[in-house]
């Protein structure tokens, strides 16, 4: 069987005396769409940034991609092919829906000690950041701050940016929180055109978009995966069910 | 195409400076030289602050060191009979980046009120170095023997010709400025300013973007003290003093922040109203005071966005 994409092996992260993950395994196949699901609280969103490399694990490692990038912070393991979008929207809000798209162009094309020409007059970061905004349903908004795009249009936006590195794997803290049906929709069909073109892996409370998406699915509890497999497995896990699911009652 | 009212303030701007030597000459009045020489002067030290503290967020309380670092190059040479300008203006940049690059490498790992602390206590410590400097005049400073020498290309006791050889380096530095902003360097930091961790996210490594442009405008600032130095004939601690930081920052919001032009503009009106108020009553800092709030309170973008703003 061929490596997993992203190997993580008892990962722990502690904050004061809250052990936010403990001990975490997981493995992320190529290709794959991978959910993470559990209850606030459960560690998800500290997995997230521990993957990304934002957090700095106590213990446990990290592989990607064939190489220990536990030492690795964010920007190195973006440059690796690691794209994340935040669980409250980050974006550039006071720069053009293209400026956003196009600083992440920017980020991976080479160092950025240009001092002379103007970025914005760059065909080689326009280009590609108005096709990937125009991929992702914004390209009519462009010139539009980002300040100034509706909710759900910022969290495509932060899509766009991570596509825009070109990434491997894309690691979405909960995407569709926030919106109302109509984007909620527009979101889980533009993920699912994603799927298989790239690796996802997709922290959300929504199940309905869990369930429609995920190849996959693990179970978090108290910073620790109670249980990993495919979503029928999953729902019928009855530890899952006590733990999370909450026994018949609809999430 | 459309001219707009930014590049007509900013052509009438650069026009009235270039006239003043004729019409102060005319009026018989070369005081006003040596005021508008000054005020372009912190001219470049608060847009070289515009940089760092609008571009790119660092809130640096410690401007005036370079200032110091600057005039102090100058003063020492000269104190040693080295007079060459382009000697004394070369090191003074390169000491004043030198020293930003200390202060930027320990302060830009933090941010908010530690990195205004820190850049604070590093001027502190200078000034007091200025202090305790016996030799160039300690405390009370010392005057400066003779201005900066560029074997005969340029002769600065000239008014005028210094005046110009300042309005062509504040150009200078407004376009330099402009083309550094835009770029793709003036992107990674401004994109830090409006969102680290997002910068990070999409693979900006911040850091030494923030500190190449802490210490480009550490060395700009330089400059403007060696030009300071040779203004004033005359360098001291105070030079170095915190509330003169202050008053370079507060040019920098005064004219508008992330506009490299406001400063300039910030400069123009802080010099010039505190040149006609102290004429008027030497207690004219209760009126710059409510003036300064008002402008803070109702012009979020300073005076250059009042008077630029694109209609």
């Amino acid at each position: 069987m061929a490596e997993p994409l992203i190997a993580v092996r008892g990962l722990s992260k502690s904050f004061g005396g809250l052990r936010a993950t403990d001990r975490v395994d997981l493995d992320v196949e190529d290709g794959e769409t991978h959910a993470i699901i559990g209850p606030n609280g459960a560690g998800k969103t500290t997995l997230i940034g521990q993957l990304a490399g934002d957090l700095r694990p106590d213990a446990g490692t990290t592989r990607f991609a064939g190489r220990d990038v536990t030492s690795l912070d964010a920007p190195a393991r973006s440059r690796l092919g690691l794209a994340r979008s935040f669980q409250i929207t980050s974006i550039f809000p006071d720069f053009s829906a293209l400026d956003n798209v196009a600083l992440a162009v920017q980020a991976h094309s080479g160092h950025s000690f240009h001092f002379w020409r103007p970025a914005r007059a760059e065909r080689e970061l326009r280009e590609p950041a108005l096709a990937v905004l125009g991929g992702v349903g914004l390209g009519a908004r462009a010139d539009v701050l980002a300040a100034n795009l509706a909710h759900g249009e910022q969290r495509q936006l932060e899509i766009a940016m991570a596509l825009a590195t070109r990434p491997r794997l894309l690691l979405l803290d909960e995407p569709v929180a926030g919106m109302g049906l109509e984007e909620t929709q527009r979101m889980v069909r533009l993920l699912s055109t994603l799927k298989r073109r790239v690796t996802i892996v997709l922290v959300e409370h929504d199940m309905d978009a869990v369930f429609t998406l995920a190849d996959r699915i693990s179970v978090m509890v108290y910073g620790r995966i109670i249980a990993t497999g495919s979503p029928e497995e999953v729902r019928g896990n009855a530890e899952v069910r006590r733990a999370y699911l909450g026994e018949g009652t609809e999430s | 195409m459309a001219i707009s009212r930014r590049a007509i303030v900013l052509a009438a701007g650069a026009v009235l400076l270039a006239l003043v030597p004729p019409v102060a000459g005319l009026l018989n009045q070369p005081f006003y030289v040596d005021l508008f020489r000054r005020m372009m002067i912190f001219a470049i030290a608060a847009l070289s602050l515009d940089l760092i503290l609008g571009y790119g967020g660092m809130v640096s309380f410690g401007h005036a060191a370079y200032l110091g670092i600057g005039a102090y190059a100058v003063g020492i040479f000269a104190f040693y009979g080295v007079d060459n300008g382009f000697l004394q203006w070369s090191v003074a940049i390169a000491a004043s980046a030198a020293a930003a690059l200390v202060i930027g490498v320990i302060s830009i790992r933090t941010s908010g009120v530690y990195f205004i602390m820190i850049t604070l206590a590093f001027t502190q410590m200078l000034y007091y170095l200025g202090i305790s400097l016996e030799t160039y005049g300690g405390d009370n400073g010392m005057p400066l023997k003779t201005r900066s020498q560029f074997a005969g290309l340029v002769d600065l006791r000239n008014p005028s010709a210094f005046y110009y050889v300042v309005l062509a380096l504040l150009l200078l530095f407004l376009l330099l400025g402009r083309r550094l902003v835009d770029a793709r360097f003036g992107m990674v930091i401004r994109s830090a300013r409006s969102n680290e961790p997002r910068a990070r996210a999409i693979g900006f490594a911040p850091f030494r973007y923030k500190l190449a442009a802490f210490v480009l405008a550490g060395g700009a600032c330089g400059l403007a003290g060696a030009l300071l130095a040779n203004q004033t004939e005359y360098l001291t601690p105070d030079f170095m003093h915190w509330t003169r930081s202050g008053e370079i920052m507060f040019m920098v919001i005064l004219g508008g922040m992330r506009t490299l032009f406001g400063p300039v503009l910030g400069a123009v009106v802080l010099l010039g109203l505190e040149d006609v108020l102290s004429a008027l009553t030497e207690h004219w800092q209760i009126i710059l005071g409510p003036f300064l709030v008002v402008v803070v309170l109702f012009a979020k973008r300073g005076l250059f966005g009042l008077v630029s703003r694109d209609g």
